[in-house]
């Protein structure tokens, strides 16, 4: 391949024949031993993603394999946005997404900040706050599903530090929310659709924010702003001290430093946190299916779990592959245009 | 320097200013967010299952008994064995496998390498899910459907992706004269990759080894499609049967939780710094 580009002189025959380099393994070896890799990568990512869109428009929703495609194209697609479960997974991926994003970067930068200030404590502090990140969504989730269950959990240390006494005091009821099990969607959206779009009927999920995904925030928050942390604090070593220094000395406040000089310095740190742990959160599956579950109403339902059921539970193939391919999209969306703009740094 | 000299002269025990009182307060706030689980996991792994009661859940328990832990373990052993047997040779396969792909991807470019690298790493992101039912037909056809080794080659196979980013990173580092100079003495390919980058590679095989053991460990997903039989089940799997189950008190789930934690809390307790250099090179670009 290389010679056709080499600047060799166009001319015939003879010339192009001695310039070309010899049969070299140089160029065919690690192309040789890279192909087993490459081979597995095109049929266990590519080839099966193909395959599994192919399920999502075929017939096949029962044990029996059934590849013929279903007509019309794509109508199980529409079967699927039309089930209120579907509607409220994307509803709750989304909320989901925002929130945790929201909580897991800006408590990251947070934490970041004051660990920069926080002197000799700051090593053993970082360590505690990455240790979850360790663990298995799994542990995570078998943890928090315990501490907010409203029978056993955080409700009993509420009682215990005695704030439900204080709120009796003020004359407030007792303080013990369902946490997972509580079923309400609070800010919704749907009289706001129904006016705006009177002829619209499809919605059949209540659109607002779920508070049993409260806590499944809380719990992938406790997991993952480590890492948001850990990207922080590496961001911030590399700033120079001169540059802090520059600013102080025109007269900035420390907060005003962070705010005008470090934070805006750190945005690309912030942006590839942001598609890490947002296309985490895009896929999460494990650790609501250990904490929650689907919750009452689906109200922490999510594609991940949707996909699972239906496929493995369900044997609803088509539905599953449908759902799975959903989800690949909305990865994709995240994902693409970062691997395309570090493929263009390179 | 004068800066320096005058910061640490006024550090005294008690916080200063506003922002020092701010900076104590969320670490003490951080202390308990990130620790309150760990220390309710323990400790209700601790009691025995008649002092599990509500009211007394967030008191240490009032004796040593061993509590849930030696029900869970009785349980779990067999699927962390699973999962030992699993995550070990999964570990090294796709460790030895990345390092020659992250050799070659990083010192013997070819046209288009970088974009075929890209194509590459798409697989370390999507979402596994939407390659699950090709990939259960492919392993029943080969027979490995239910096994452990179905599920070694699986993790293998979707672990190249990131094994091959970070070494591909590290040997980034590695100055491009080191391979001439190999080449010029005639050592080919693979040569200059045994005697000059496999020597140079202990640190990356450190961190690469760290990152994919956890992932592994932790893997759930996998786990619970691929093998069907509890018998072959990884740990992850059945963690969460244990805590689904009704007839399991709450004492021997939480201490199946420690224990299904422990050798990743283990390995993060003891070789945190390359923990932490692995989890960045997943996303840092080298």
């Amino acid at each position: 391949m290389e010679h056709v580009q080499s600047p060799a002189p166009p001319t015939v025959g003879q010339s192009t024949q001695t310039r070309r380099r010899p049969f070299s393994w140089e160029r065919i070896l690690p192309v040789a031993i890279l192909s087993p890799t490459l081979l597995s990568s095109l049929v266990f990512v590519y080839v099966f993603i193909v395959a599994t869109f192919l399920i999502s428009i075929s017939k096949w929703s029962t044990l029996k394999v059934d590849w013929t495609v279903r007509q019309p194209l794509f109508a199980t697609y529409l079967d699927m946005l039309k089930m209120p479960r579907f509607q409220a997974d994307l509803r709750n991926t989304l909320v989901f997404t925002v929130l945790f994003l929201i909580c897991a970067v800006g408590g990251g930068l947070l934490l970041a900040i004051v660990l920069e200030n926080s002197g000799k404590v700051s090593v053993f502090f970082r360590n505690v706050i990455l240790f979850p990140y360790a663990l298995s969504f799994i542990v995570t989730g078998v943890a928090w599903r315990w501490i907010f269950n409203p029978e056993t959990g955080i409700n009993i240390l509420f009682d215990a530090i005695g704030l439900n006494k204080l709120l009796a005091l003020f004359g407030a009821g007792p303080f013990h929310p369902g946490w997972i099990t509580d079923p309400t969607v609070v800010l919704k959206i749907n009289p706001l659709i129904a006016q705006l779009f009177p002829d619209f009927t499809g919605l059949r999920a209540q659109l607002g924010i779920p508070l049993a995904l409260i806590p499944v925030v809380i719990a992938a928050t406790w997991q993952l702003s480590g890492f948001a942390m850990a990207m922080y604090l590496a961001g911030l070593g590399t700033i120079p001290a001169e540059v802090r220094e520059a600013a102080r000395i025109d007269g900035a406040s420390e907060s005003q430093v962070y705010r005008h000089v470090v934070i805006p310095m750190l945005k690309p740190i912030t942006m590839s946190t942001l598609i890490i742990l947002g296309h985490v959160s895009l896929k999460i599956f494990d650790l609501i299916f250990a904490m929650s579950g689907v919750g009452p109403g689906f109200a922490t339902d999510v594609p991940g779990i949707f996909v699972f059921e239906q496929t493995f539970k369900a044997t609803r193939y088509n539905l599953g592959a449908a759902a799975s391919f959903v989800m690949l999209v909305f990865v994709c969306a995240v994902i693409v245009p970062y691997l395309a703009s570090s493929l263009r740094e390179e | 320097m004068t800066n320096k000299a005058k910061s640490v002269s006024r550090r005294s025990l008690l916080p200063q200013s506003a922002f020092q009182w701010f900076v104590v307060a969320m670490l003490l706030l951080a202390l308990f967010y990130y620790l309150m689980p760990v220390y309710v996991m323990v400790v209700t792994g601790l009691k025995d299952a008649r002092n599990v009661s509500m009211a007394t859940m967030w008191r240490p328990p009032t004796s040593m008994t061993g509590g849930g832990f030696i029900e869970a373990w009785s349980r779990l052993r067999p699927n962390m064995a699973n999962s030992m047997i699993m995550a070990i040779p999964a570990t090294i396969i796709s460790a030895v496998i990345g390092a020659i792909n992250g050799y070659l991807f990083s010192k013997w470019k070819f046209k288009g390498s970088d974009v075929i690298f890209t194509l590459l790493l798409f697989g370390f992101f999507i979402p596994y899910q939407s390659i699950l039912i090709p990939l259960i037909r492919f392993l029943q056809m080969i027979g490995w459907y239910g096994t452990v080794p179905g599920l070694v080659l699986v993790h293998v196979i979707y672990g190249l992706p990131v094994t091959s980013l970070i070494f591909r990173n590290y040997f980034a580092g590695i100055p491009t004269e080191i391979i001439e100079a190999a080449r010029v003495d005639g050592a080919g390919v693979m040569q200059t990759f045994w005697r000059v980058i496999l020597p140079l590679s202990p640190p990356a095989f450190v961190v690469v080894c760290i990152f994919q053991f956890t992932n592994i460990w932790n893997d759930f997903l996998f786990g619970v499609t691929v093998v069907p039989s509890p018998k072959y089940q990884p740990v992850t799997v059945a963690l969460n049967n244990l805590s689904g189950s009704f007839s399991v008190d709450w004492n021997v789930v939480m201490a199946g939780a420690v224990v299904a934690a422990l050798p990743t809390a283990l390995i993060y307790i003891f070789l945190g710094r390359y923990f932490i250099r692995g989890m960045l090179a997943g996303s840092v670009k080298g």
